[in-house]
């Protein structure tokens, strides 16, 4: 076990090393950064105090060095102009656009697509297993019927879309604004019970539209999975020693199913926060999705950078932890080739 | 006095696709208290619907139309109760479903979940039944374990269902089956899936649970040879209805239905007359095959294919968290030799080194050491050597016809791309050509040349086998390999497919190898046979000599564990008992083999080898 830990650290430290490389160079890919740019707009307006800042931050950042030493240095394997100083010592390095340190622009925004993007998960979840189990267990029913409609149609809605309906209708009806996380009245307070308050019922339309197309997707392959496994020699057996249907069901057919979906966690995360952007821009959401794609058009190359690799670490760190669900729930993972 | 199970009248009815047939039609049984009672007949006679519907554990398309199960439970005082009367989900039904009624099945492997412990679903099954604590509950598991066979019982109740071998994975099933104590125990199949030794160890623990408990069973079975040695009342079914019930005497001396007569001279059995032909129960028409061109004769006794102390070693990895490697002799040190026009059956137990042996020949394994020669009467070639021009033309004249016909097809192929496919591989022919060739195909393996539109899903069991022959043949191959080609078929179609392999090979004077598990269809079709064990060639001789003077000690177990549908020659089930027939180190001397010694083959006869101890560490023993 502490072998295979090991093992799966070290492919984790390697994966991530080369994410690190490819996430950089991408972003320099485009000739000039985003200070070069921002130089040459200033010359053309002449703001020569404004450059000489320009080039301090040049110099401060290392801008001037080969492509290569910049990496270094931002990785903090380097000594770069202020000492070793990078994401393995915690400095996340400066936001150009914000001109805030990256931590400041990103803060509160990483810990709320996590949230959103949890509570999505377990919305998507709660929600598509017990209408999978019952469109398995009654198949080609009505009750099936309308699931698998509802289901179509929830794939088949741009989820944006949906969004702004949602939007127009839920102000037009109930009177509630739901753009944003919170009221606007708490931007910037202190974490208090009404603000948490405000936080959950602005929660719910981004939680259904962002999680309407993988509930739909999900109960379609949950349906199918477990129509598999339902037709399983070992099903009939639990039937057959007079187990009550719904324990036999839950306890069998229902843990095997599960196994793909244990295996999907990792690639859960970055599936989110990229595809959550058209939603979070038209429900105004302050998650990372918007900026991202903004420091990616900018060339604001430490925050974009330190986003993507925010993401890169979490899908790694995700698919350690559905190995190891697996094994755990698995004994044929955990045990195989011990047979015999 | 009343019997314990009386089914009267029974009608099951299954819809599919609009229309209803009737599974079960009718059907009159009656279970006596402590009797076995056998229901045989081929697959689709409605044998395991039957089952289902005493258990109430029938598919949603089914639903009893007609009849009466009447259970007269000893255990209950309450008077006698119509199973097919109660709803299928009442509590009554589920009290006696695995309590008082319990069922095993034909596939061990898949009747147990991989996912949960062994100890864990025995217990379930008793803690569903009975009140009692989970603690009181392992305790009774761990006793029906050592009860049922376990070598370690204690360690049984956290085992896995895969860690367990074939015969290990059903004495659980039977553990599961009768920790209740039921009253009635039907097992269907519960012995097609395993060896013949395991069978008939398996055999012997129900028939002494049964002793001890005083259970009836209901046992479902295709096998004529179990029957003779388990019933004491066969019940024959034919779509759906008896075509003949009595006793086992009644039966085995005095079959009067002409279904029973054929269904016992369909299947293989030991000591048929030299050249006597199985009757299929349904004899299909092969278009008169073509003679074989007398020009390209060859003469007799050319050796096309052998093996020269060919050596596979598998190294396994004990499981993902840990790094411990052992290593597993496969195939070791094996010598055999192919004659043309003639077949050789290689027999053994699953996990004998027998389907690695054959991926060899066919080059889809590289061996460790060792070759494999080829000889299509320019000299011989080493197989593993060959490359280029010499590797295709070898491809083609070695092809493979697998166990199960239904994963061997593709499904979103039809017939006439399955059967040209070859051809397209091997640039052989014009299109029209390879249209004729496919016609002439169908026509060889007797399927109508309308089949060529249709996709296999459309094919019955036995006709897809006919087709991955068909496949097979394409090429105009020199050898068949046969892995177990017709074990997954059901006896109804058995003898079909092994008189087409034998027709064709009298036509087109193919050579085979013929891999198999059952003794009797290897006697049939081969010529010589070479058994194998623990990944060496154990005995091998001409078909004839082995069944009638074996003399190694595993190839005596094999031959005494298969059931004979005789009833005068029952099985010797206490010789049975002990599980040492393939350990090599527990043979007796001078066959018995140390570790690590490989032993020599010795001649006992012209065309009768034997393997021994070598003469080194016979010196030492002595």
């Amino acid at each position: 076990m502490i072998r295979f830990l090991l093992n799966r650290a070290a492919t984790m430290a390697v994966t991530i090393a080369i994410i690190s490389a490819l996430v950089f160079f991408i972003i320099k890919l485009p000739p000039g950064d985003f200070l070069t740019n921002q130089i040459a707009e200033l010359r053309a307006q002449g703001e020569t105090a404004s450059i000489q800042k320009a080039e301090f931050l040049i110099r401060q950042y290392g801008l001037d060095l080969p492509i290569w030493q910049q990496y270094l240095v931002w990785i903090g394997v380097w000594p770069g102009p202020n000492g070793f100083s990078g994401l393995l010592q915690g400095d996340w390095g400066w936001s150009f656009e914000y001109d805030r340190p990256v931590t400041e622009v990103v803060g509160d925004a990483l810990w709320l697509t996590l949230l959103i993007n949890l509570v999505v998960v377990v919305f998507v979840h709660v929600v598509s297993i017990p209408i999978a189990i019952y469109s398995a267990t009654r198949q080609y029913s009505i009750g099936d019927y309308i699931a698998t409609f509802v289901g179509y149609i929830g794939l088949a809605t741009p989820s944006f879309l949906l969004a702004l309906i949602l939007l127009y209708y839920m102000n037009r009806w109930f009177g509630i604004s739901i753009g944003g996380l919170y009221d606007a009245k708490y931007a910037g307070q202190p974490w208090t019970w009404p603000k948490i308050q405000s936080l959950l019922s602005h929660l719910i339309v981004p939680t259904i539209v962002i999680g309407l197309g993988g509930t739909a997707a999900m109960i379609r392959r949950m349906r199918a999975n477990l129509l598999d496994e339902l037709g399983k020699q070992y099903y009939v057996t639990a039937k057959a020693k007079g187990m009550p249907p719904t324990r036999a069901l839950l306890k069998y057919p229902f843990r095997m199913s599960l196994n793909p979906f244990i295996a999907d966690i990792g690639n859960l995360l970055p599936h989110l926060v990229s595809g959550s952007v058209l939603v979070s821009l038209v429900l105004s959401l302050p998650t990372v999705g918007p900026i991202l794609l903004a420091a990616l058009k900018t060339q604001d190359q430490f925050l974009a950078g330190f986003i993507l690799m925010f993401v890169a670490v979490l899908t790694v760190v995700g698919m350690l932890v559905s190995d190891l669900l697996l094994a755990m729930l698995d004994p044929r993972i955990r045990l195989a080739g011990r047979a015999r | 006095m009343r019997p314990l199970l009386d089914i009267r009248d029974l009608v099951v009815e299954i819809s599919a696709d609009g229309t209803t047939f009737k599974a079960v039609d009718g059907l009159n049984l009656s279970i006596p208290t402590g009797k076995t009672v056998a229901i045989v007949g081929e697959s689709g006679s409605g044998k395991s619907v039957t089952a289902q519907a005493i258990m109430r554990i029938l598919p949603k398309v089914a639903r009893i139309a007609g009849g009466s199960v009447v259970f007269d439970d000893p255990a209950d005082r309450h008077p006698p109760l119509d199973i097919a009367g109660i709803p299928d989900g009442s509590e009554t039904m589920r009290r006696i479903r695995g309590g008082r009624i319990a069922m095993i099945f034909q596939e061990p492997m898949t009747s147990l979940s991989p996912l949960h412990t062994v100890g864990d679903q025995v217990t379930e099954a008793l803690r569903l039944h009975a009140r009692v604590s989970a603690e009181e509950a392992k305790e009774k598991a761990v006793e029906v374990f050592r009860r049922v066979g376990f070598p370690d019982p204690q360690r049984a109740l956290v085992t896995y269902p895969f860690e367990l071998s074939g015969g290990l994975r059903q004495r659980a099933m039977i553990a599961m089956a009768l920790i209740t104590r039921p009253a009635l125990l039907i097992a269907d199949e519960p012995t097609t899936a395993l060896d013949v030794t395991t069978q008939a160890q398996i055999l012997d623990l129900i028939r002494e649970l049964q002793g001890e408990t005083g259970m009836s069973v209901l046992l479902i079975t295709h096998d004529l040879g179990v029957v003779a040695n388990m019933a004491d009342e066969v019940v024959v079914m034919y779509r759906g209805r008896v075509v003949e019930a009595g006793s086992r005497d009644d039966i085995f001396r005095r079959a009067q239905h002409p279904y029973l007569r054929a269904l016992m001279r369909a299947v293989p059995r030991f000591g048929m007359e030299p050249g006597e032909r199985l009757t299929p129960l349904r004899e299909v028409a092969t278009a008169a095959l073509p003679a074989r061109p007398p020009t390209v004769e060859t003469p007799p006794d050319r050796t096309v294919l052998a093996v020269e102390n060919l050596t596979k070693t598998f190294t396994l990895r004990a499981g993902v968290f840990s790094g411990n490697l052992r290593e597993i002799k496969a195939v070791d040190s094996v010598d055999l030799s192919l004659l043309s026009g003639k077949t050789l059956g290689l027999v053994g137990e699953s996990g004998c080194g027998k389907t690695t042996l054959s991926k060899m020949i066919s080059r889809a394994l590289v061996p460790d050491a060792g070759r494999v020669l080829f000889d299509d009467g320019t000299g011989p070639q080493d197989v593993h050597q060959l490359s280029g021009e010499a590797l295709t033309r070898y491809r083609r004249t070695v092809q493979f016809v697998f166990q199960d016909p239904f994963s061997s097809l593709n499904p979103r192929m039809t017939v006439y791309e399955i059967l040209t496919e070859p051809m397209i591989i091997h640039g052989i022919g014009t299109s029209d050509e390879r249209f004729e060739r496919a016609k002439t195909l169908l026509d060889m393996v007797g399927l109508d040349r309308q089949s060529l539109r249709r996709y296999p899903h459309s094919f019955s069991g036995g006709q897809r086998q006919r087709l991955g022959i068909a496949r097979a043949l394409a090429l105009e191959p020199a050898v068949l390999l046969c892995d177990e080609p017709v074990s997954a078929l059901d006896v109804s179609v058995q003898a079909q497919v092994l008189n087409l392999l034998k027709d064709l090979q009298k036509a087109l004077g193919l050579s085979y190898i013929f891999v198999s598990h059952n003794l009797a269809v290897v006697d049939y079709v081969a010529d010589t046979i070479a058994v194998m064990c623990r990944g060496h060639i154990v005995e091998e001789a001409a078909a004839e000599t082995l069944f009638r003077a074996p003399a190694h000690p595993y190839t005596k177990a094999l031959l005494a564990a298969v059931p004979d549908p005789d009833i005068d020659r029952p099985l010797d089930f206490a010789r049975l008992r002990s599980d040492k027939f393939s350990d090599p180190s527990a043979w007796p001397e001078p066959f018995r083999l140390a570790r690590g010694d490989s032993g020599r083959m010795m001649s006992l006869a012209p065309d009768h080898k034997v393997r021994m101890m070598t003469a080194a560490s016979l010196g030492e023993a002595a």
